[in-house]
Formats: structure tokens, C-alpha cells, sequence
């Protein structure tokens, strides 16, 4: 091995996919450092629920044995993690939650399929909001993570476990899912990359269910590229995704290089209004001016239901979650309460003991607002004004390719900060949701900090226009060392 | 918009989700918090605006009416913690 394990870490995947090609190290070397270094420095950052070491060093060799025989592919022998809500054959899935803690799934998520079948290596399941709801990962069943930024602060979430896991070095790309912004936001706070591709993009199969109109896979990096990389291993349509879509997945590496001259980019005003953190608006204007410089043209363009984004997401997310949570009933998988005498009390209980106090209040706030004489005032007029929102966005996308702005009103908050008032929660969320509302792919970038804590550019395009993102990232990136940055414990 | 304490325990009746004493209080201040949050979304002007169920506007694909799963009840039910000759045990329903 030529280059010393300790510095495997702080390479990208498509550095690593080099190193490998060249025969500098193997995947089992690679694997069993990254190993070490989860249990020697992960430990403080709770960013692991289950570590699969057996699975992930069997499926290294595998990769080696492919690469020897002339066999490999882009992801041949690289090392990834997932969010503990994709389904793993046999690998326990708890989707951060007391009612999963036991559930073994007897079969794979689609991502999770293909990814494996493209030769990553797994190296374990992540931590995460319970049932993915959440915005600071402190929903967890299995306790907060820490940013690895500074440990006293939430790493965001839900997809939390892996950006600090992406953050701190200890694994190059992990997957994520993203349904208010649960991959982008925890990407900000930890200086790392997030992609959430367009609705239907990627497969929801396997991929336990929130709002399944929301909801979508994706992953988290330190580079562009490298989301690319895994874009088009994971994206493409999948029959057993009903809202799967039939469209082809160009290359998303290929034009990556292309320059951003020429480039159409929207600001909208009210992304700068008073919500906004001071240091992170600056942060944000400056990157921007970064694209400008390239060629982009940048010109403003108006969301006008921008703040009702966030309350039509609380509507319409906890109305479909409260249908997609009626399965678990304790008694086909998932916790059983142990005293009930009677069938109702066995739901009632099963669930009461199973579901922590957000998922419950997001299940109570969906049944609600689809409950007899309630529903058209609330879940009825929330489409509506979902449509009002896509509106908006289809109207900025006449005029640009793509719209840039912060990824979140602040930098990392302190753990606790925030548990007292859910609405506060909610609104972190506010530039995030409106991509998910109509669909549309956004990706978080690192660019630059705000005291000392990271800041996310966010880039959102039309549907399915992941490489125009892709490609814009991609260059903010090569002038730019933000994304380099590692935090000072993890070095 | 406030709910009330009855309120609240109806609506988890409904979601089949038992609300312990220990947590009523806080589970009623908070969800009439959430409530009155959304509740600004009644003064958006919709009218003749479509509601909108899904992003991409899809049609439900069909498919051939074939078998195409295979059964593996064994292995379905290793998760669950009450089975007994294949079958998913619950407390007595018919007296």
C-alpha cells in the first residue's frame, strides 16, 4: 500500500476510485481503516446506529476479487453508509425508532440493491430523526447526534448520522432522504454536500415511507462529483416504485466541466428578508458573486408563497404520514406492547410505547386535518396552495435554470435550543421545503462559515435538471476550498 | 386555535395512539401551536386554484395481472413477536 492508511480518510470517492483503479490500496485496506477510524473517533459523534464491519470487509473482497478479474465498475470497492431508514436484508433498520428497534428486513431498498450491485461497500446504518421527522436529529430513539463541528451542536436532520459521518471523514458519501429538507439542511450545518434529486428520480422502494408525496433518496458528500458518481448508480425507474419515472439517467459526471457562462441563476428576495442569519446572508451573496464572476447571469425572481411553504408542508407531510404510520400495528413487525387484554388496547398501547413524542404529535396533527370537517379546511386548502407553490417555481423557471439562495436561516444550533417550540423547529426548514412541495432537485454546498460554524448554498433547478445543479456545484467547487475544510477534531 | 383537552385525546382515538396521562399537557399545548401555525394558510386565495396531490402529475402505472411476488411467510414472520403455525396471534376478538 503506498499511500498510509491513516490518510485514506480524507479522500473523495473519486479519488479513492482512482487510488483503487491503480492498485495503490485495496478495498479491504480501505474498508478496515475506515473501520478503525469510526470506532477509534466516531464514537463521540453518535452518528451510527449499527455497524455491519463482517458485511462490509466479505463485500471488499468481493470488490477486490471483481477488480483482479477485470470486473469492476464505478463504484467498485467504494465504501459508503446509509441512512438507517433504507431496508437491509437481514442488517436491522429502526428508522431511529423504539417501534423498529428489532425489525429485520427480509429484503433490500432498491437504493440500497443498486448501490451494492454497482460494488459499494457498505459499512453500516446511520442515525436519524425517528421516522426521518425532524430538523436537529435529537428525535432519535437512539439519542442525538453531534456535530462534529462542535460537539454541543445538532448536525441538522434528519439525515444527521450521515453528514457528521461525511463531515468528520469517517466514510467519503453516505445516502440520505430528504423530505423537507432532510438532506440538504443537515448537509449545511456540517459543511457537506447534499443532493435531493427530482420527485420520482430515485427510487422510494424500501425506503420506509413519511409523506410519500415528499419523499425522496439522495446523498450526502464532500463533493459534487462524487454525488454524481452515486446519482447515476442509484437513480432510474423501478417497477416496484409505483411513483417511479420513466426517464432515462444521462451520465451526471459528464458535464460536470462544462462552464457556467451562460448560465441563468435567480436570487428571490425573500430568501434575504429578516429570517435570515446575517453572517450566513453574506456568505451566501458572496458565492453567488463567485458564479457571476464565471459568466452566470444572476437576476432576482419572485416566490411569492414562500412563507406559506412552511405551513402547506405541515399540513400536507403529517396527513400523509399519519396514513403512511397506520401500519404499524404491533402486530405483523415492529414493537408489541406487552400487557393488552383487548385488540384496540393492543394498537393503542403498541403504538403509544412504540413512537416518540414528535412522531405522535405529527400523526395527531395528520389525522386532524383529514378528519371529518376539517379536512377541506385544512388538508384541501393545503394542496391548493401547494399548487400556488409549484406555480410560482414554474414561473421562476421560465426566466432561469436555476434559483440560489442559503440552505438554512442559520448555522449548526446548539442541541436543546430548539425542542421546546416545534415551530421554531418547522420554520429551519422554510428555504428547503418549497423543492420538495413541487418536486424539484436541490443540492446543498459548502461555502464558507458564519463564527466559525459552516454555511450551505443551495442551488434548486427544474425537474430533473440534476446536472445543471450538478454542474454549477461542481464549479463553485473547483474554485473554492470550502468543501476541503475539516473540522479540527477529525483531521 | 386552541384544542381542547378532549379534543385531542378523540383525535388519538382516531390515530389509535394512546396519550399517557404524563403527556397530555404537553402534547395539547403543542398541537394547538402546530394548528394555529397552519391555520394562516386559510387567508391564501385559492379560489379556482386545482389541489395539488402529487408533484409530477403522474398517472398510475398498470401492469399485467400475473403473479409476480413469491410467498415467504417463514421469513415474513420472523419480525413479528406473536405467531403460531403461521398464523399472527392478537388478543380475543369474538367472545
Amino acid at each position: 500500500m503506498s499511500m498510509a492508511a491513516g490518510e485514506l480518510h480524507a479522500l473523495t470517492l473519486a479519488e479513492l476510485a482512482r487510488g483503487l483503479e491503480a492498485g495503490d490500496y485495496t478495498s479491504r485496506e480501505l474498508t478496515e481503516a475506515l473501520l478503525e477510524r469510526v470506532s477509534a473517533v466516531g464514537e463521540r459523534l453518535n452518528a451510527f446506529i449499527t455497524l455491519t464491519a463482517d458485511e462490509a470487509l466479505a463485500a471488499a473482497d468481493r470488490a477486490d476479487r471483481h477488480r483482479a478479474e477485470g470486473k469492476s465498475g464505478p463504484l467498485t470497492g467504494l465504501p459508503i453508509v446509509h441512512k438507517d431508514i433504507f431496508c437491509t436484508r437481514g442488517v436491522r433498520t429502526t428508522c431511529g425508532s423504539r417501534m423498529l428497534d428489532n425489525f429485520v428486513p427480509p429484503y433490500d431498498a432498491t437504493v440500497v440493491e443498486r448501490l451494492a450491485g454497482a460494488g459499494a461497500v457498505s459499512l453500516g446504518k446511520t442515525n436519524m430523526d425517528e421516522f426521518a421527522m425532524g430538523s436537529s436529529n435529537e428525535t432519535s430513539y437512539y439519542g442525538p447526534v453531534r456535530n462534529p463541528w462542535d460537539l454541543a451542536r445538532s448536525p441538522g436532520g434528519s439525515s444527521g448520522g450521515s453528514a457528521a459521518a461525511v463531515a468528520a471523514r469517517l466514510v467519503p458519501a453516505a445516502t440520505g432522504t430528504d423530505t423537507g429538507g432532510s438532506i440538504r439542511q443537515p448537509a449545511a450545518l456540517t459543511g457537506t454536500v447534499g443532493l435531493k434529486p427530482t420527485y420520482g428520480r430515485v427510487s422510494r422502494h424500501g425506503m420506509v415511507a413519511f409523506a410519500s408525496s415528499l419523499d425522496q433518496a439522495g446523498v450526502i458528500t464532500r463533493s459534487a462529483e462524487d454525488a454524481a458518481l452515486l446519482l447515476g448508480a442509484m437513480a432510474g425507474f423501478d417497477e416496484r416504485d409505483s411513483t417511479s419515472v420513466e426517464e432515462p439517467v444521462p451520465d451526471y459526471r459528464a458535464s460536470l466541466d462544462e462552464p457556467l457562462s451562460g448560465l441563468r441563476v435567480g436570487i428571490v428576495r425573500q430568501h434575504f428578508d429578516a429570517g435570515l442569519d446575517e453572517e450566513t446572508g453574506r456568505r451566501v451573496r458572496e458565492a453567488i458573486a463567485v458564479l457571476e464572476a464565471q459568466g452566470a447571469s444572476v437576476r432576482e425572481v419572485d416566490l411569492p408563497n414562500l412563507d406559506l411553504s412552511v405551513p402547506t408542508y405541515y399540513v400536507v407531510a403529517p396527513a400523509e404520514c399519519s396514513s403512511n404510520m397506520s401500519r404499524f400495528d404491533g402486530v405483523r413487525f415492529g414493537h408489541r406492547a406487552a400487557d393488552a387484554d383487548e385488540l384496540l388496547e393492543l394498537y393503542c398501547n403498541s403504538r403509544g410505547e412504540g413512537f416518540g413524542a414528535e412522531v405522535k404529535r405529527r400523526i395527531l396533527t395528520g389525522t386532524y386535518v383529514l378528519s371529518a370537517g376539517y379536512y377541506d379546511a385544512y388538508y384541501l386548502k393545503a394542496q391548493k396552495v401547494r399548487q400556488l407553490i409549484a406555480d410560482d417555481f414554474r414561473k421562476a423557471f421560465a426566466e432561469v435554470d436555476l434559483i440560489a439562495g442559503p440552505t438554512a436561516p442559520t448555522p449548526a444550533f446548539a442541541l436543546g435550543d430548539k425542542t421546546d417550540d416545534p415551530i421554531t423547529m418547522y420554520l429551519n426548514d422554510i428555504y428547503t421545503i418549497g423543492a420538495n412541495l413541487a418536486g424539484l432537485p436541490g443540492v446543498s454546498v459548502p461555502c464558507g462559515f458564519a463564527d466559525g460554524l459552516p454555511v450551505g448554498l443551495q442551488l434548486v433547478g427544474g425537474h430533473f435538471a440534476e446536472e445543471t445543479i450538478l454542474r454549477c456545484a461542481h464549479q463553485y467547487q473547483q474554485l473554492t476550498d470550502w468543501h476541503a475544510e475539516c473540522p479540527e477534531d477529525f483531521r | 386555535m386552541s384544542l381542547s383537552k378532549d379534543q385531542v385525546q378523540h383525535i388519538a382515538m382516531l390515530a389509535r395512539l394512546r396519550i399517557g396521562d404524563d403527556e397530555t399537557a404537553d402534547v395539547v399545548d403543542k398541537l394547538s401551536r402546530i394548528v394555529e401555525f397552519v391555520d394562516q394558510l386559510q387567508a391564501a386565495p385559492t379560489e379556482g386554484v386545482l389541489p395539488m396531490a402529487h408533484p409530477l402529475n403522474q398517472v398510475q402505472r398498470l401492469r399485467a395481472d400475473g403473479v409476480s411476488e413469491r410467498v415467504e411467510r417463514d421469513l415474513y414472520q420472523q419480525n413479528a413477536s406473536a405467531v403460531e403455525d403461521g398464523y399472527y396471534l392478537v388478543p380475543k376478538v369474538i367472545e
